[in-house]
C-alpha cells in the first residue's frame, strides 16, 4: 500500500515520523532502544548481522542500519531520537549525526549554527504551497492569518 | 488553597545538560547560554514555590516505541534521573508531590481530559535540564516537581488548543486543593530547531520572537496555529513548542512578562525562556497582607438571592 500523503509530506528535507512511519519503524526503533543497554551495544558491535538478526526488519531497514544511512532510517520508519542511540553507540554526537544527515562536515554545520542556523527561506516548501504566506509580512499578525487560513 | 503564581517556559536541550555535567559551563559558548539564566535563578530564589509542574517531553528515555501516551501525569514520589545512553545525568532524584499530582489527576480527567497516570518513571534531559538552568545544581532540587510528559515524538502530538485547554484545567484542579502551596508551572521544549533529515540545522528567529511575544500578550493568537505551521517554520521538532501553551493556559489571561532571553544557538536548537507573572489579584493580595478572606461566604447568599428570585419569576409565569 503506497504511503498516503499528507501537508506536511510538502516540507523539504523532513520525514515527519507519524503513526505510518511509527507502525513501519517499529522494530527499528526497537532495534536501537536495545542499545541503552551495554552488554547489547557489545553484541551489536561484535557481529552487527548476526545482533540484527534478532529484530524482524525489512531488507531496506537492514540495509540502511548497516550502512548507517540516516536519512533512508527516517524515510522507513525510524525516528531521530532512536536513531541517534545508534549515532552515540558508534561514538557520534548528535551535533555529528546532524551533519551526516545534511550532507555536510560536522565543522561546516556547526559554523553554520553559530551564524544563527539554516534559514527558513527558500525551505519551506517543495511544490511553492507556502508562497501566499511568505509573501505576508513577517509580524505578529502573521501568525493569526496564517493559522486561519490553513486550519482544517 | 493552592495557586499558580506564575509560569515558565525554557527549551530543554541535551547538550546544555551535557556542558553542566562536564563542567563546561564557563568556556565562551556556553557561557552565552548560561548567563541569559542568572536573573532567572534570583527569580526563583525569590518566588520559592512550593512545588514545580513540569510539562516536558521524554525522548525515548521512559518511552520507547511500545506505549506512547499522549498526556502522562507523573505521581509517583520521586522519578529518578533516566540513563539516556552516557549513564543517568549527575542531577537530584525528582521528587513529587504526590497528593496533589493524584488530585490533579482526578480533576483534569473529570474536565474530560484523559491522563495517563504514571506511577513509575524515569524523567530525562526534558525535565532535568530546565530545572539545572532555573535552579542550577543544587544537592537536592528545593521543591517536589510533578513532571507531565506529552507525547511530541509521534506525530501528531496533542493541538496547540488542546494543550492549553489542559493549561486551564490544570489551573482549575490546583485551585481547588485545600493545602496552600504557591505553584509554578514550567513549559519546556523548542524553540526553532530541526535535528533530523536534510533539513536539519533550521532556525527561525523572527517565527520564534513573534511566538513569545504572543505567548505574553496574546496567547489566542497561537492556539489554533497548526502543526504544519509549527514544523514548516521553526522545524520538525518545534513541534515541541505546543507544551508551552500548557504552561500559558494555567495562567491569568494577562500577565506580566518579567523576564526573556532568546539566543542562537545551542547546539542544534535555538535557546528561548521567558518568566510569567500572574498578576496578583483580589483573594491573593488580602492573603498575602494577611487579612481574611471573606469570598465564599458572600458569594453563596448572592447566587441564593438570584435563585430565589428565578423561583419567584417562575411562580408568577404559573409554572
Amino acid at each position: 500500500m503506497p504511503r498516503e500523503q499528507h501537508d506536511y509530506d510538502d516540507i523539504p528535507g523532513t520525514f515527519v515520523f507519524d503513526a505510518e512511519r511509527s507502525r513501519e519503524g517499529y522494530h527499528l526503533n526497537m532495534f536501537c532502544m536495545s542499545l541503552m543497554k551495554d552488554e547489547n551495544r557489545k553484541a551489536f558491535k561484535a557481529n552487527e548481522a548476526a545482533y540484527l538478526d534478532k529484530f524482524p526488519l525489512t531488507p531496506e531497514q537492514r540495509e540502511a542500519i548497516l550502512k548507517r544511512q540516516y536519512n533512508r532510517m527516517l524515510e522507513l520508519g525510524g525516528n531521530i531520537y532512536f536513531t541517534a542511540k545508534l549515532g552515540a553507540t558508534d561514538g557520534h554526537s548528535f551535533q555529528h549525526m546532524a551533519a551526516v544527515m545534511t550532507g555536510s562536515t560536522q565543522e561546516d554545520y556547526a559554523k553554520m549554527m553559530l551564524a544563527g542556523g539554516r534559514s527558513v527561506e527558500g525551505n519551506r516548501s517543495k511544490s511553492g504551497a507556502d508562497k501566499r504566506a511568505k509573501s505576508k509580512p513577517k509580524s505578529k499578525s502573521k501568525i493569526r492569518s496564517k493559522s486561519g487560513s490553513k486550519r482544517g | 488553597m493552592a495557586r499558580i503564581i506564575a509560569g515558565i517556559s525554557s527549551s530543554h536541550v541535551p547538550a546544555i545538560g551535557a556542558a553542566i555535567d562536564n563542567g563546561r559551563t564557563q568556556e565562551p559558548y556556553w557561557q552565552r547560554v548560561f548567563s541569559g539564566f542568572e536573573k532567572s535563578k534570583e527569580w526563583m530564589a525569590k518566588a520559592k514555590p512550593d512545588v514545580v509542574i513540569g510539562i516536558y517531553n521524554d525522548h525515548a528515555s521512559a518511552f520507547s516505541v511500545e506505549i506512547i501516551p499522549t498526556f502522562a501525569l507523573g505521581c509517583a514520589a520521586e522519578f529518578p534521573p533516566a540513563d539516556e545512553g552516557w549513564g543517568p545525568r549527575p542531577v537530584p532524584v525528582v521528587k513529587g508531590h504526590p497528593e496533589l499530582a493524584s488530585h490533579i489527576a482526578q480533576s483534569v480527567i473529570l474536565d474530560e481530559f484523559d491522563l495517563t497516570i504514571v506511577n513509575k518513571m524515569e524523567v530525562d534531559h526534558g525535565l532535568t535540564v530546565p530545572l539545572n538552568l532555573v535552579f542550577g545544581s543544587p544537592k537536592e532540587w528545593p521543591c517536589p516537581v510533578i513532571p507531565l510528559a506529552v507525547n511530541v515524538v509521534m506525530y501528531p502530538p496533542p493541538t496547540g488548543h488542546r494543550c492549553f485547554m489542559l493549561g486551564k484545567a490544570i489551573r482549575k484542579a490546583v485551585e481547588s486543593f485545600p493545602q496552600d502551596l504557591r505553584v509554578v508551572v514550567f513549559g519546556t521544549g523548542g524553540m526553532s530547531h530541526q535535528i533530523s533529515g536534510p533539513r536539519a540545522g533550521l532556525i527561525n528567529s523572527k517565527f520564534d520572537k513573534a511566538f513569545l511575544d504572543n505567548l505574553t500578550k496574546d496567547p489566542k493568537k497561537l492556539i489554533r496555529m497548526p502543526h504544519l505551521e509549527y514544523m514548516r517554520e521553526a522545524g520538525a521538532e518545534g513541534v515541541e513548542m505546543v507544551m508551552w501553551l500548557v504552561m500559558r493556559g494555567a495562567l491569568d489571561d494577562k500577565v506580566d512578562e518579567v523576564y526573556r532571553f532568546y539566543t542562537v544557538p545551542a547546539s542544534n536548537t535555538a535557546v528561548g525562556h521567558i518568566i510569567l507573572e500572574n498578576r496578583q489579584r483580589g483573594a491573593a493580595k488580602r492573603a498575602a497582607a494577611g487579612k481574611p478572606k471573606r469570598a465564599t461566604r458572600r458569594v453563596a447568599p448572592a447566587k441564593a438571592r438570584r435563585a430565589a428570585a428565578r423561583a419567584r419569576t417562575a411562580v408568577r409565569r404559573g409554572r
